[in-house]
């Protein structure tokens, strides 16, 4: 990932400010679309933050979201919390989730941390659910707010918005330069003074916070927290597909992906409910037979050879 | 032979892979301004000896210590924030970024941090020193073999390191390019750098190297001025075997 | 105690079999394939499907398996996963792209699966009570862990006292090394890759007459295999064994003195022990 522009900055700004105003335009479906786009928005852009410069697939996503949706439902249901102190709260604990399991794969190749995030939602599921079942009795969690969804879609687009500025900072920043340098030749990093699997376990860090926000967020959209809802292994391969179908060489490649593939998805879900994962792996497929560098990639190959003729 | 204010000072380092004893009991100083060769014949574990400097493994016994720090147990990063620099047998050079900012990765996290307007600019300056600076916005694919050994030069000059570790710097160059790889090591020489280099070219090492280190087997074997050692019984019998000493 | 010792060491003998599957496919075809589960429970909706439309044996099934299979996973590696390996700059961004490609082909399977059979894969063979060692447990599950045996030693023997078993091997020390030498490295690949999804569809096959799986359920089994194989050490088969009868050993005891819903969290443990102390495996040489 190059460094981002002044320029590019501006127009993510412009773009943010005219994305506020969707909710007046819209209601019910469309504003529902729009909740969608702007969650998926700010996560695959912060799992693009950690996994474009350094090539490792996170599937992680749904622990940090569901941890988050878990400490609001469980916060506000079981100890009368306020929604923001439990969203404070599930940032930190999503950020110290995170540290951990960052700390414990990324000194290995990449193929560990896969297969590592892979079951993780599902292995966080499963003790959530035995931890409630036997200790804190089966009552089911409510988070009862006054939010709309127009609410959720503007605290979602702040979201996306700080994850697009922290990105920009750190692209700029002797961190980004150095997550270059690791996504080129990691051994040439560490032989140059840089602390790979600090640099590393920073970014991952921050994947594991805003995922926990964005939860959080999200949860009083359910009203009724379940551990299997929140704790969903399709968000990941959504976050994953999301942010490659829109690329990795830019800042602003996820946005890219999100909208299409939301489109379609939902098309797809409500007219072949059946047959709805099918999309998933096409779309796996499209990205590595297709688009290995995404639409962002394409479109700048596009451009460099109007720009060459 | 004991110096006083050794530099980079390695102490009865033994590496064992295994079962196998890849470098045995091995010590030498190298002084400031000291250009020492380490030679010897191939899997002698000269190579092993500049990985354990460097930091890429740990030895199995023994100290190394960069101006009486000890540096054997530390990481690559820290080791080269200390202040050794290596090159690397294969030339490895970072292929999605320019050439200067291959470079100027090795300004940025040295042991001097420096970023910005300043790290360009002394990464031009080391380009220059190399004769790359015309070439600092090529993209690295585009480089001839000699060229990219030298921006890999550039970018551990960058880091500006205390000892240089060069490992077979010289090797794979063709004769002219040869001629200008000496040239540019004798210039970092005559800066007063202190180099320790691996070397397989025995005219590089007659004419570069003020000592020279003879590892066999592992272990070291002769450690003096380069044409006594050169010129050692033991040194001839390692490289050519028995029978032609 | 008895019991779980029983049925964990017989669960393993399959866990053994499919984990070596991928365990071929990994170390030496080189591609860290995803889609594993789902070829196992492909094994199993054949095993299913044959025995409740046709009352097809599922021992017969696994012979019948073992061709289709064969060619299936050889054509997916000729036609999906060599175009990658050939564009491929390094092991590195190879792995990605078979990351990628097998995640692709997962779901495509369980969309296909789905359309067949949406719900479980539920019927009963050899389901009679046996009696081991004073511990009661049903005769398929002996079945299978002896079938699965028998394919494992099978499979070792041919490794390593046949020709092609030997050039196996070498390809998954050094590929470049192999290819000095004379092996055809694509073709031993490509082999590999359709003998290890071979395996795994057997035991796929095997698994389902004592767990009753559905369509969906092939990423647990992919852990599992990916827990084992790194356990074991990448390229070991004795580790991968080893590595089968702790993970069956584990499971089965948690499940039986915890709770079966923490099941997949031990395995979890036992994988950040392995990851955080030995992540060369239990007998895996450390990378130099």
């Amino acid at each position: 990932m190059n460094p981002a522009t002044v320029q590019e900055l501006i127009w993510a700004g412009v773009l943010v400010a005219l994305a506020a105003f969707w909710p007046m335009m819209s209601n019910g479906y469309w504003l529902g679309i729009g909740v969608d786009v702007m969650m998926y928005t700010a996560l695959a852009t912060s799992w693009m933050l950690f996994s474009g410069p350094t090539h490792y697939i996170s599937l992680a996503s749904a622990a940090f979201f569901g941890v988050g949706g878990f400490v609001v439902g469980s916060g506000m249901s079981d100890y009368d919390a306020s929604f923001w102190s439990m969203l404070a709260l599930s940032a930190v604990i999503g950020g110290v989730l995170a540290a951990l399991i960052g700390l414990a794969t990324l000194r290995l190749s990449g193929v560990y941390f896969v297969i590592f995030t892979l079951g993780l939602a599902e292995m966080i599921r499963n003790l959530v659910s035995w931890v409630q079942n036997n200790f804190l009795g089966s009552r089911g969690l409510y988070v009862l707010t006054e939010f709309t969804d127009a609410h959720l879609y503007w605290m979602l687009l702040l979201t996306a918005g700080c994850v697009y500025l922290l990105g920009w900072i750190i692209s700029r920043s002797r961190l980004g330069f150095a997550l270059r340098i690791i996504g080129g030749d990691e051994t040439v990093a560490r032989h140059v003074g840089i602390n790979t699997a600090m640099a590393k376990v920073i970014l991952f860090t921050t994947t594991g916070v805003f995922g926990a926000i964005v939860g959080a967020i999200i949860a009083p959209r359910w009203s009724y927290i379940e551990p299997n809802q929140v704790f969903s292994p399709q968000l990941s391969f959504f976050v994953v597909i999301m942010a490659l179908l829109g690329g990795s060489g830019r800042l602003w490649g996820p946005v890219v992906g999100v909208i299409p593939f939301l489109l379609i998805w939902n098309w797809v879900d409500s007219n072949f409910p059946n047959q709805s994962i099918l999309v998933l792996g096409v779309a796996f497929l499209v990205i590595v037979y297709f688009l290995p560098h995404g639409f962002v990639g394409r479109i700048e190959q596009l451009r460099a050879r109007a720009r060459g003729r | 032979m004991k110096q006083a204010g050794a530099v980079l000072s390695v102490k009865n380092i033994t590496k064992r892979f295994g079962g196998l004893v890849a470098v045995s009991n091995m010590s030498f100083d190298v002084a400031e301004h000291e250009m020492v060769g380490i030679i010897g014949p191939n899997g002698s574990g000269k190579t092993t000896m500049i990985n354990m400097i460097s930091g890429v493994f740990a030895p199995t016994d023994g100290r190394i210590s960069l101006r009486g720090r000890l540096i054997s147990d530390a990481a690559p990063q820290i080791i080269a924030r200390e202040g050794v620099g290596r090159t690397f047998q294969l030339v490895r050079l970072l292929p999605g970024l320019s050439v200067l900012e291959n470079v100027m990765a090795g300004a940025v996290y040295g042991h001097k941090r420096r970023w910005g307007r300043e790290a360009e600019d002394f990464a031009h300056s080391v380009l220059e020193r190399v004769g790359m600076d015309a070439m600092s916005h090529a993209p690295v694919s585009s480089l001839t073999y000699i060229d990219q050994k030298r921006v890999e030069l550039a970018r551990t000059l960058a880091g500006e390191p205390k000892v240089l570790l060069l490992d077979e710097w010289l090797a794979g160059l063709n004769p002219t390019e040869l001629e200008t790889g000496i040239e540019l090591i004798h210039n970092l020489r005559n800066e007063g750098r202190t180099i320790v280099m691996v070397e397989h070219v025995m005219d590089a090492i007659r004419s570069l190297c003020d000592r020279c280190v003879v590892m066999s087997s592992g272990a070291k074997i002769a450690d003096g001025t380069t044409d006594d050692v050169l010129s050692d019984q033991d040194v001839i019998r390692a490289y050519l075997g028995d029978d032609d000493a | 105690m008895l019991d779980i010792l029983v049925s964990g060491l017989l669960v393993s003998g399959t866990y053994a079999l499919v984990a070596m599957g991928l365990n071929l496919q990994y170390g030496v075809a080189r591609i860290m394939n995803l889609a594993n589960g789902e070829v196992l429970v492909l094994g199993a909706l054949a095993a299913f499907w044959l025995y409740t439309t046709a009352q097809i044996s599922p021992i017969l099934t696994v012979i019948l398996v073992i061709p289709v299979a064969f060619i299936g996973n050889w054509l997916i590696y000729r036609f999906l996963l060599t175009p990658l390996v050939r564009r491929s700059k390094s092991q590195g961004a190879l792995e990605v792209d078979s990351i990628l490609a097998t995640f692709g082909m997962s779901f495509i399977f369980i969309g296909i699966m789905v359309s067949i059979e949406g719900g479980f894969f539920f019927y009963k063979y050899l389901s009679e009570p046996i009696s081991i060692l004073g511990s009661t447990t049903s005769l398929n599950r002996l079945v299978a862990f002896l079938l699965a045996v028998l394919i494992a030693a099978a499979l070792y023997i041919w490794l390593h006292y046949s020709r092609p078993g030997v050039a196996v091997r070498a390809v998954s020390v050094s590929t470049e090394a192999s290819g000095l030498v004379g092996i055809n490295v694509p073709r031993v690949s490509a082999l590999t890759f359709a003998l290890g999804g071979t395996i795994t569809a057997v035991g796929g096959a095997l698994i389902s007459t004592f767990i009753t799986l559905d369509a969906s359920i092939g990423v647990v089994f992919t852990l599992k295999a990916l827990i084992i194989v790194i356990m074991g050490g990448v390229g070991e088969i004795r580790g991968a064994i080893v590595a089968a009868i702790i993970l069956g050993l584990v499971e089965t005891g948690v499940a039986t003195l915890v709770d079966p819903g923490l099941t997949l969290a031990a395995a979890y443990f036992i994988f950040v022990i392995i990851l955080l102390f030995r992540p060369q495996g239990l007998f895996g040489r450390r990378a130099v």
